[in-house]
């Protein structure tokens, strides 16, 4: 190893006018295939006050399992119209919202499966580098056996998955929280 | 059975804390908890390419998206994108944001009351080469103010987002320009414990890049983690 990663630096207050410029927060076309779900929330700051300088990126396989990327190798469809890649701001009241599909498993390191999830990015003036966490779905019996979600304590592992909306289908609600008693889980993902 | 080859770890000194106090911002952002250590999956080792992205040729040339030329001095911002075993990252989204000369942003939160230009919007964003090359023309941004404390300056700096070939490499970060005297004050580029991790986000002058009567050249390679030597059985 001859050189080490280039430092992170804040995405600072301003970031809209470079990376606001391909938002994409509708991962989903007619041909897509897959449940189709609306995921909002609410991202909020240690004294629970609304961010509206952040962004979310997100990333994830198609409805069989199956990364839009050469590395994954498995034998599953590809979906052309799904790219699995999404970039949500906040608006001013802190909210975001982004509609995908629901990802098919994935496999984890010891040959099983993972539960459906998407991974994410949050940035943000304020954060010196990315914050990573997970979005889990509800009512998902994979979830009590996904090995990242047991390497969180079971009292906070709720951070990480969605909760339904009473009375309306499709959507769901995923809040991050930055600091806190409720804060949400992140991950150390190297970068 | 298929593996899934890993990404390398940074060394800790090398990258900032989340909490850094004489950033005041990162004071009521910054998780509180100790972050849970995430092994890499197929999920982190696979990420968005943009390779066959269509790329408008204006949006590396941040002084050709407008009618008139930009106030301020040209520049031309290159380097190469290179993983930590020096393997260059092919065809790899790179995007810049930046104020003007005058140290503005085209943003409806900044209130510095110096002048937006016309002529230039402070966004661009190009793939890189087959050698893991990229190239910007721009003009230098300028310092601005902003309210961290007392007198408080922010120095020179172009922000600049890549992806590499993973979400586990995702990287946003900031150029800076050699000699400039905010540097020592600025508590973002500060935020990194080791020294010459901090010396790596300045740009170097460059004759190599530098056109006559026209730009001056700046050289700023930008390194993203490198994949483990060993892989994880899956
Ligand atoms: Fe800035």
């Amino acid at each position: 190893m001859s050189r080490q990663a280039t430092t992170s630096q804040t995405v600072g207050p301003f970031f809209s006018i470079g990376m606001g410029t391909a938002i994409h927060d509708n991962l989903v076309s007619a041909g897509t295939s897959g449940e189709r779900v609306t995921i909002e929330g609410h991202l909020l700051d240690g004294d629970g006050i609304s961010v509206p300088d952040a962004i979310l990126e997100i990333w994830q396989a198609n409805s069989h399992g199956k990364y839009a990327h050469p590395e994954d190798q498995q034998d599953k469809p590809v979906d052309p119209s799904f790219s699995g890649y999404g970039r949500i701001p906040t608006d001013d009241q802190g909210k975001f919202r982004f509609t995908t599909i629901k990802p098919g498993p994935v496999p984890d390191l010891d040959g099983k499966f993972q539960a459906p999830h998407i991974v994410a990015s949050v940035f943000a003036r304020g954060l010196l580098r990315r914050l990573v966490t997970r979005i889990y779905f509800p009512d998902e019996p994979a979830n009590a056996t996904d090995f990242v979600l047991n390497l969180v304590e079971a009292s906070r592992r709720e951070t990480l998955i969605a909760k339904k909306i009473a009375g309306v289908s499709g959507k769901l609600e995923w809040n991050v929280i930055l600091q806190g008693p409720n804060e949400t889980v992140f991950f150390d993902c190297g970068l | 059975m298929a593996k899934t080859v890993t990404y390398r770890r940074p060394n800790p000194d090398t990258q900032p804390p989340y909490l850094h106090p004489a950033y005041v911002s990162s004071l009521k952002r910054a998780p509180s908890k100790s972050l849970v250590y995430l092994p890499h999956t197929l999920s982190e080792v696979t990420g968005p390419t943009f390779a066959n992205e269509p790329m408008d040729v204006k949006a590396c040339d941040l002084t050709r998206q407008h009618s008139g030329e930009p106030l301020g001095e040209r520049i031309i911002v290159s380097g190469r994108v290179l993983d930590e075993e020096g393997r260059p990252l092919r065809h790899s989204l790179i995007e810049v944001w930046q104020a003007n000369a005058a140290g503005r942003y085209l943003h409806k939160r900044d209130q510095h009351d110096a002048p937006l230009d016309p002529n230039f919007t402070g966004c661009g964003h190009t793939l890189t080469d087959a050698e893991g090359r990229y190239r910007f023309v721009t003009i230098r941004p300028g310092a601005y103010p902003w309210g961290n404390h007392h007198n408080a300056w922010r120095p020179a700096h172009i922000h600049f987002s890549l992806f590499g070939a993973a979400f586990a490499s995702r990287l946003v970060t900031q150029m800076y320009f050699p000699g400039d005297p905010l540097l020592p004050f600025d508590p973002i580029f500060n935020c990194t414990a080791d020294e010459s991790a901090r010396k790596r986000l300045i740009s170097l002058f460059d004759w190599e890049t530098t056109i006559p009567s026209q730009a001056l050249g700046f050289k700023f390679d930008i390194v993203l983690a490198g994949r483990d030597a060993t892989p994880m059985e899956t």
